[in-house]
């Protein structure tokens, strides 16, 4: 079983972001990188098919400067097979219908049984690029996955529905699943993996960029979150908690 | 608070392979997750938490440095010294546990043991499946373990051991312990197996320190181990003097591991507290003490590292182990007292780390070399006059 999961280099999560002096991006001076988590969970349900199976082959597949070799690495010592880094140093100004159509003509010829991305990357939360990737590909698509099995050409995957539904979905593969916190529990790269993540081949690749199709025209950060506010305390003060939550807050 | 990102003044940083970082940060990152969040009942309890081990073994960290025929990583000096930096952050009874077993039982029964000891114990041991220990120190030889009264006699294809060690890591939880007795044809290493009879390894409770860590008497009664159960090729002190110049170079990084997490704790606690309207790290004495305690740790760091690369070139020193054991481990002992002193009352409590990190230190400063033999090992190096005796 071949598989291709897209992975995106993202700032950590505990970043405090700075906008940079043009408005128009984050200052990525402190910045420390890491793997969007949500493609971590992609990357481990790809391991887990291919050892379940026995055979296969990982390919992560990332749109990026040349530095996001660093995070490629850290996939390759997870246990991704290879990995390809469509190199761009303004990987992170391009709108998602750049990304995925970089992503779907890299992926394109790679002749995968599967594709799996993350729900959303944590930078920009949009969510878009496995939607428009699966579309570019001409693939079904199950977005924000929480579990899922593969058997005869077939993936049985389930997803939260609104409401707290829980919806289940058969899809013929080849398709495009975009992978929920809860599918599995990413592993850590052993020793061994590091020492042979330096062996395995990361391929630079001119992208194939298209033209796109928004343009950020400004970022401010939120604004100063305003005080709580403590309304009693222990068991005394549920009945006023609960009343000014319905009617103050409004949000019971 | 953020998450625990070490502390790098100088750049060390880019002193390290990517192999190399990604070593440490995959460590830092379990100890964070999987360490962090159960530490400090585990030390309040003076439980080890044993059910941590399978997962170390999973991930490789021990005899990380160990080559992979016998089921190990093959890592290099420094990204070992690495891995004991950061699970000293988490607590020095981790880091003892992953030392004793990698440095002080897997490395001896690779370097002296025979083809058979080391298929049968260490891929078994890299993987946590089996856990050892180390016997040389006793109740009455600690400083002076040439002085040893434990002793193996042979008789026909078997030796009997009598005698008793004390202060030893893992003792009543290990499956086997690596023995050093004295023989007709002085000091020999043997593989002494659990239930063997006449062995018993009572667990020393009551401590104040390491108390996340398994400290245990052992007791030789007529003990009969095998002769293939001997090491073969290693006689007098140099045996085990060789270990812990392995082990020795790991607690150099640990001590660090731990005075980083003193820091980090005690810049975060000074930064957010507020004492007469404004934090307590605007004030002069506490940036007097957050700066020596960086720069104490940036000299560690560096000397840890040289180290390494000196072990890597092949041009360690067993006395330049020492001098990064001392410095590295006493600095880090200052630091934590320091730390815990800034944190006023709520540096005595559990909900802090500095104070547990003290209170280990301190055993960290007296095992595997007190910091005053280490201090009469530079002098007789420098000098060529030993003054032990």
């Amino acid at each position: 079983m071949k598989i291709a999961v897209c992975v995106k280099r993202v700032p950590a999560t505990d970043t405090r972001i700075k906008v940079g002096g043009d408005g128009q991006s984050i200052d990525t001076a402190q910045v420390e990188w890491i793997v969007n988590p949500y493609d971590e969970f992609a990357l481990e349900a790809a391991i887990q098919l291919r050892e379940a199976a026995g055979e296969g082959e990982v390919t992560v597949v990332c749109l990026g400067p040349a530095e996001a070799t660093s995070e490629l690495r850290k996939c390759l010592a997870v246990g991704a097979d290879k990995a390809i880094l469509l190199k761009d140093p303004e990987a992170a100004s391009h709108d998602a219908q750049v990304t995925a159509g970089a992503l779907a003509a890299a992926i394109e010829g790679l002749g995968v049984d599967l594709v799996l991305c993350g729900k959303l990357a944590v930078d920009r939360d949009q969510g878009q690029v496995g939607v428009l990737l699966a579309a570019r590909l001409g693939l079904p698509c199950v977005t924000e996955i929480k579990a899922l099995a593969v058997a005869d050409g077939m993936a049985t995957v389930e997803r939260s529905g609104d409401g707290g539904n829980r919806e289940k979905f058969e899809v013929t593969l080849p398709a495009v699943l975009t992978c929920d916190k809860g599918l599995n529990e990413p592993r850590y790269a052993s020793m061994k993996g590091i020492m042979q993540a330096k062996k395995k081949p990361i391929d630079e690749v001119e992208p194939q960029l298209g033209s796109g199709l928004l343009d950020v025209k400004s970022l401010e950060l939120p604004p100063e979150r305003a005080a709580g506010k403590i309304v009693g305390e222990g068991v005394a003060a549920v009945d006023e908690l609960v009343r000014q939550l319905h009617e103050e807050a409004k949000v019971l | 608070m953020s998450e625990y990102r070490g502390v790098d003044y100088y750049l060390l940083d880019d002193l390290l392979t990517e192999e190399e970082r990604m070593v440490r940060d995959m460590t830092r990152d379990f100890v964070s997750e999987a360490v962090m969040p159960i530490i400090g009942e585990a030390y309040e309890n003076a439980e080890f938490p044993l059910h941590l081990v399978p997962k170390i073994g999973e991930l490789g960290m021990m005899g990380a440095n160990l080559p992979e025929e016998y089921g190990c990583a093959g890592l290099g000096p420094v990204a070992y010294g690495l891995i004991n930096q950061e699970l000293e952050r988490g607590d020095s009874g981790l880091r003892s546990f992953v030392s004793v077993q990698g440095s002080l039982v897997m490395w001896p029964i690779f370097a002296y043991g025979t083809e058979e000891q080391k298929q049968r114990w260490l891929p078994a041991m890299a993987k946590g499946e089996k856990i050892g220990c180390f016997g040389l120190t006793e109740p009455d030889h600690g400083s002076n373990p040439a002085g040893m009264v434990t002793n193996a006699r042979k008789d026909g294809d078997e030796w009997v051991i009598n005698g008793a060690k004390m202060w030893i890591t893992n003792g009543t939880i290990a499956d086997v312990a690596v023995v050093w007795a004295q023989t007709d044809e002085g000091i020999q290493g043997f593989l002494v197996e659990k239930g063997t009879p006449g062995f018993s390894a009572p667990e020393q409770k009551r401590k104040f320190s390491l108390r996340a860590s398994v400290t245990s008497e052992l007791v030789f009664d007529d003990v009969r181990v095998p002769e293939s159960n001997r090491f073969p090729d290693i006689k007098g002190l140099k045996g085990p003097l060789g270990c812990l110049t392995q082990a020795r170079y790991g607690i150099a990084w640990g001590g660090m591991g731990a005075a980083m997490a003193c820091y980090d704790e005690a810049l975060d606690y000074t930064l957010n507290r507020e004492q007469f309207g404004k934090p307590l790290a605007g004030f002069q004495l506490v940036q007097q003490k957050l700066a020596n305690m960086v720069t104490e740790i940036t000299k560690g760091q560096l000397l840890a590292w040289r180290l390494g690369k000196l072990k890597e070139a092949g041009k360690a020193r067993p006395q330049h182990v020492s001098m990064a054991k001392r410095n590295n481990v006493g600095r880090a002992l200052d630091i934590a007292r320091v730390a815990r002193d800034m944190l006023g009352a709520n540096g005595i409590t559990a909900e802090y780390q500095c104070m547990r990190h003290m209170c280990n230190l301190e055993s960290v400063n007296t095992y595997e070399g007190t910091y005053d033999i280490h201090t009469l090992i530079l002098g007789q190096d420098v000098t060529g006059i030993p003054a032990f005796e």
